[in-house]
This record gives C-alpha cells, structure tokens and sequence, in this order.
C-alpha cells in the first residue's frame, strides 16, 4: 500500500495513469451534467413558494458545496506537501486554487441572482454570504502569493501554509447559518437525515453534485499534468513525450 | 416536461431573466475551465520543445 503510494507521488507514473483514466471521468462528468441540468431546467416541479426560479439551486448548491470542497482538497494537498514534501502536492495546490476561484465566484454569483426573486435584495452582509466572499478571496490570495513568489524555492511552502491557515474559515461557513441570524437558510441536506425536499427535486441535484465533483476532478487533472510537464522538462521522459 | 410551450420555457413564469442568467454564467465558468487547461497544455508543450531546443544549442 505504501509503496503503491509512493509510486503514485512520482510525476512519471502519475502522469501515466490520471492520463489513462481522463478521458472516463471527462464522459462520466459530461454525462451527468447534461442529464443534471436537462433535468433541473425541463422536469423539476416549480416550487410552491418561489417558482421557477428554484432552478437556479442545481447552480448554485452543487457550485457552493465544491467551492468548499476544492478549498479542503487543495488544503489537504498542502499539508501533504508540508509534512511529506511530495512535489506532486505543490502542483496539486497550485493547480487547485483557479479552478476554486471560478466555482466560488460562480456560488455568490448564481447565490445573488437567486437572493433577488427569493429575498428581494442581490446582497447582505450576512455570515453566510460574508464568510464564503473570504473564501474566494483566500483562493485569490492563494493564486497571487504563488505568482509573486514565483521561482523561489519557499513558495511552495509559503502557499501551502495560506492554504492550511484558510481552512478555519470552512466550519464558519457550514455553522454561519446556525451561529448568526441570517436570510440564507440553513442546509436542506446532511448525512445522517432524510433530506427535507421530494426525491423528485433532490435527486437532479444529486446528478448536479456528482457531476460538478467529476468535473473538478478532470479539470484539476488537466492543469496537474501540464504543470508537471512545466517542472519535469529536463527529465528523459518528458523529452521523449514531447518530441 | 414541466412546461406546455418553448415561450413558456424561456420565460420560467417571469423568472427567466433569473434562471437563464444564472445558467448561462455557470456555462461560461464551465467553458473558461475547459479551454484554459486546453490551451495552457499546447503552450507548455511549444515552450518545453523551444526550452530544449535552447538546451541542445
């Protein structure tokens, strides 16, 4: 197991596999958000309260829950970089932090369009809404110290460390609907209960989840292992790949 | 079908400026992550070969 796990940390065979599974995972991903977003846009029911609009949802929760997501993940990478010093992590983290910027910023965006119809207002300075707008900026602050230390051999750990400190914002966002009074309302889902909608409206967004996860994954891999061409150039088997 | 006419569809009962909106930047943000990684790998892939051509000289 270990071993296996070691091998897996070196750019060589890494790159070999994740480019054997992609092209899957990029179908199986595209499968399910087309089958997802037909789905929510053409055969959800309207929701007694607000209508049409409840569609906006299979954007914006599958959107906010990978924002989250990425951050642990790319924070995870982190702090496998940090303690073990793979070189894989660093890339991993660096490769993270663009597309969590986008799925973050996509989260406040469709959250405001859908605030507008629902609460009647784009914005509030609330918890939830606050602490998922420092979100996106921890993402920005990931993205920018890397640039800025670009070529040093400290950035790595510099950016790791951001990351790693960042992760103290994620439970306020998950408990901000619960600690502070709020227009946004508390989550819909959890592991342990039935969740609070009819099948027919979770289940799209389910199929929406799945997708958005799978598409993270494709997208991350994709930027993974053209960074680890840009690091690896000098190797003989980059040199054979590429000519 | 929850709906009984394209016209109907388009306007998701007067929140489709709304609804359209949000998915249309979600396609946006989905091209973007697409094309970037696309584009950014045929470029890495021209530098390293101009890189090793320097290296060689």
């Amino acid at each position: 197991m270990w071993n296996w796990f070691h091998r897996l940390g070196s750019p060589k065979t890494f790159y070999a596999i994740s480019g054997s599974l992609l092209p899957y995972f990029c179908v199986l991903a595209g499968i399910l958000l087309v089958t997802g977003i037909v789905w929510a846009l053409g055969f959800v029911p309207p929701d007694y309260q607000q209508g049409h609009s409840v569609r906006i949802m299979y954007i914006h929760v599958p959107s906010a829950i990978l924002a989250q997501s990425s951050y642990m993940m790319m924070a995870a990478a982190g702090l496998v970089y940090l303690v073990w010093r793979i070189k894989l992590a660093d890339v991993a983290v660096q490769c993270a932090a663009p597309i969590g910027t986008g799925l973050t910023f996509l989260a406040l965006i469709t959250g405001s369009i859908w605030g507008k119809p629902t609460w009647g207002t784009w914005w509030v300075w609330d918890a939830r809404l606050t602490s998922t707008l420092v979100l996106f900026f921890l993402f920005v602050g990931v993205m920018a110290l890397r640039s800025a230390m670009t070529g040093k051999a400290s950035a790595g750990r510099a950016t790791a460390m951001l990351a790693l400190v960042g992760v103290v914002n994620l439970p306020i966002i998950k408990y901000s609907v619960d600690w502070w009074f709020t227009l946004h309302q508390p989550s819909s889902f959890s592991l342990t209960e039935k969740p609070s909608m009819p099948p027919e409206m979770w289940m799209p967004l389910l199929v929406m989840v799945l997708g958005f996860y799978l598409f993270f994954f494709c997208v991350w891999m994709l930027r993974i292992r053209t960074e680890i061409l840009n690091r690896e150039y000098r190797s003989q088997w980059v040199q054979e790949l590429v000519q | 079908m929850m709906f009984e006419s394209l016209s109907a569809f388009l306007s998701m009962g007067g929140h489709g400026p709304f609804v359209w909106s949000a998915y249309g930047i979600a396609l946006i943000v989905f091209g973007y992550n697409i094309v970037a990684p696309i584009r950014q790998r045929k470029q890495m892939l021209r530098e390293i070969r101009q890189r090793m051509d320097r290296d060689a000289a």
